[in-house]
């Protein structure tokens, strides 16, 4: 196992209220991460550290290093919009860009150039959206408003898009929260076949879901981590009373 | 809900005895009826007096509006009530002249310290700004109207004429005609301080109904800031923007005292930003009740009023209109 993502005695507060204490956990490369744990104990809060989305609250602070590929996300001279171009999201709640389907893809492709004329554009947007799964859906209504589309569509509208600037991570906080029980048995497909090639860090709030997807385990409390592992050993023995009394369902 | 009121008032009927008799349920219903109608005329009396208001103002205009006809007084170049001629085209010109420039000077810098504010600034800034933008927008405008005269007046007398007549004179919208500092420009300028708190404000509210989710999702594939606002926040607050800057208009359209302080009071039809002007607002508020002998004359003014009273409900209300749309998605 390769380490991609390596957090290290990271604290974070909102404030005076410290949110992560003393953080030191490490993400394999190519597999997905479940980050689980009761609401509050600061596993969304972790993941948005790992694109800098943290700091969006001008009451953050943070100390430690969280590193990427060895390279220190949080160091002088990194620049934060090569880090989210790296690091992709999948948010809560989907948020499609108030533009057609196609811009939305499109979207990051532009802000980074990265393509060089419409025609390579236009197959992009198709190879990202068939890779998110909504090519067959979508192929005839590309220039339709995207809020046109049902809410699990959304979702994977914003894959499609966030996939589209060629990222390594693939964040998700609760992706599937927001959706209806097939969307997100479909979100979870892509991520499961998206695995080989992405490094994936999933938070959740249900256990259920952990055990599909994860290869990884994080488990937190209270801003710590109580546990972390491969998902065969935390969930087969985990070593910590609070993660069983968790597992069990006691919380 | 209703045991609960009903309780209420038992606990009330009790602390009440002894204090003599208590009015019936019956009177008390009465009473409560009596009151939501006292509110509601009170409510409608303001809807009413602006029917009020230009039912009167259309009465005292109707001779001159059945006489010459209102395109003839609109478009009408010459204002030589003397000889009956009651043109009010260089006053429209001119109010359009100076809310223009206002406008032009206005907007840009707004725009940009309200983006400053609602997506850059942090909130103990936006705190400390906000009761200051309020009391700008409580000075009197004829502090800002002396303002000018002391302060615009002789700067662009003195710096901006010649600079522009250097550089910029050969073209007519630049010329200057007459060197008096008096004029479109300097009314432009207090008109254009005078109006930002209003633009400010108002467009600082519609870029906070931008929703989060959109910023994040923008800066989420790495975007900057600036391209998140330009590319997202900027077109979705497109709308309450342009409603924002209407409503400033208006308010620079009807404004009076501060702009017939500094923009010189000739009725001629404006050519550049350095001519004096003469706008609607300030030929009512210099003119009436004076030279009233002559025929029509009280009945031009007040036909100029109507013309301003319908210019501002019209820009109000759409702004108003789109402004409560808009806030609304918060």
């Amino acid at each position: 196992m390769e380490t991609h993502i390596q957090v290290k005695n990271l604290n974070a507060y909102y404030g005076r209220q410290q949110v992560l204490r003393n953080i030191n956990v490490e993400i394999p490369r190519k597999q997905i991460t479940v980050i689980m744990g009761p609401s509050g104990c600061g596993k969304t809060t972790l993941l948005k550290t790992f694109n800098r989305f943290f700091e969006l609250n001008e009451e953050a602070r943070l100390t430690g290093e969280v590193l990427v590929d060895g390279q220190n996300i949080y160091g002088r001279d990194v620049d934060v919009t090569e880090v989210r171009k790296c690091v992709g999201l999948l948010a809560q709640r989907p948020s499609p860009l108030p533009m057609s389907i196609y811009d939305n893809v499109v979207y990051g492709m532009h802000i980074h150039k990265m393509k060089k004329d419409r025609k390579e554009y236009k197959a992009a947007v198709r190879h990202y959206l068939e890779i998110a799964g909504l090519w067959e859906e979508v192929q005839n209504r590309l220039h339709d408003p995207a809020a046109s589309l049902s809410i699990g569509q959304q979702q994977r509208l914003c894959l499609a898009r966030g996939l589209a600037v060629e990222p390594e991570i693939i964040l998700g906080d609760e992706p599937t929260s927001a959706l209806d029980p097939i969307s997100s048995q479909n979100i979870e497909s892509r991520l499961l076949e998206l695995k080989r090639q992405y490094t994936t860090v999933i938070v959740t709030h249900t256990l259920r879901q952990a055990k599909r997807l994860a290869d990884s385990v994080i488990y937190m409390y209270m801003g710590e981590v109580v546990e972390a592992g491969p998902a065969k050993e935390v969930f087969g023995n985990p070593q910590h009373e609070r993660t069983k009394q968790y597992l069990e369902g006691l919380f | 809900m209703s045991e609960v009121n009903s309780t209420f008032i038992a606990q009330e009927s009790r602390k009440g005895e002894g204090r003599g008799s208590r009015p019936s349920a019956a009177f008390r219903a009465r009473q409560d009826k009596a009151a939501r109608r006292a509110f509601l005329v009170v409510t409608i009396l303001p809807i009413l007096l602006i029917l009020v208001v230009a039912a009167a103002l259309f009465a005292r205009a109707w001779p001159i509006l059945s006489a010459y006809g209102l395109p003839s007084l609109l478009f009408g170049k010459v204002w030589k009530p003397n000889n009956g001629q009651f043109g009010f085209l260089p006053f429209i010109l001119g109010t359009v002249w100076v809310t223009l420039v206002g406008a032009l000077l206005s907007v840009p810098a707004c725009l940009l310290a309200a983006v400053y504010l609602a997506e850059y600034a942090h909130s103990r800034t936006r705190a400390m700004t906000k009761p200051i933008l309020d009391v700008l927008a409580a000075i009197p405008p004829v502090v800002y109207g002396a303002w000018g005269l002391i302060a615009i007046v002789p700067f662009v007398d003195e710096v901006l004429a010649p600079l522009c007549d250097r550089w910029l004179g050969f073209i007519p919208l630049f010329a200057v005609n007459q060197p008096t500092g008096f004029g479109i420009l300097a009314g432009g300028i207090v008109l254009a301080v005078m109006v930002a708190p209003l633009i400010i404000s108002v467009a600082f509210e519609v870029f906070s109904t931008v929703p989060n989710d959109l910023r994040h999702a923008s800066l989420a594939v790495g975007a900057t800031q600036w391209q998140t606002i330009r590319n997202i926040v900027l077109p979705q607050a497109k709308p309450g923007i342009i409603a924002a800057i209407v409503l400033a208009a208006s308010r620079a359209f009807g404004e009076t005292v501060a702009v017939l302080m500094v923009v010189g009071n000739v009725p001629n039809i404006p050519t550049s930003i350095f001519d004096s002007a003469y706008p609607l607002p300030a030929l009512i508020a210099n003119n009436y009740g004076e030279m009233m002998s002559i025929p029509l004359y009280d009945a031009a003014l007040l036909s100029a009023a109507l013309v301003l009273l319908a210019v501002i409900l019209i820009f109000n209300i759409l702004s108003t209109l789109v402004l409560q749309r808009v806030l609304r998605r918060k």
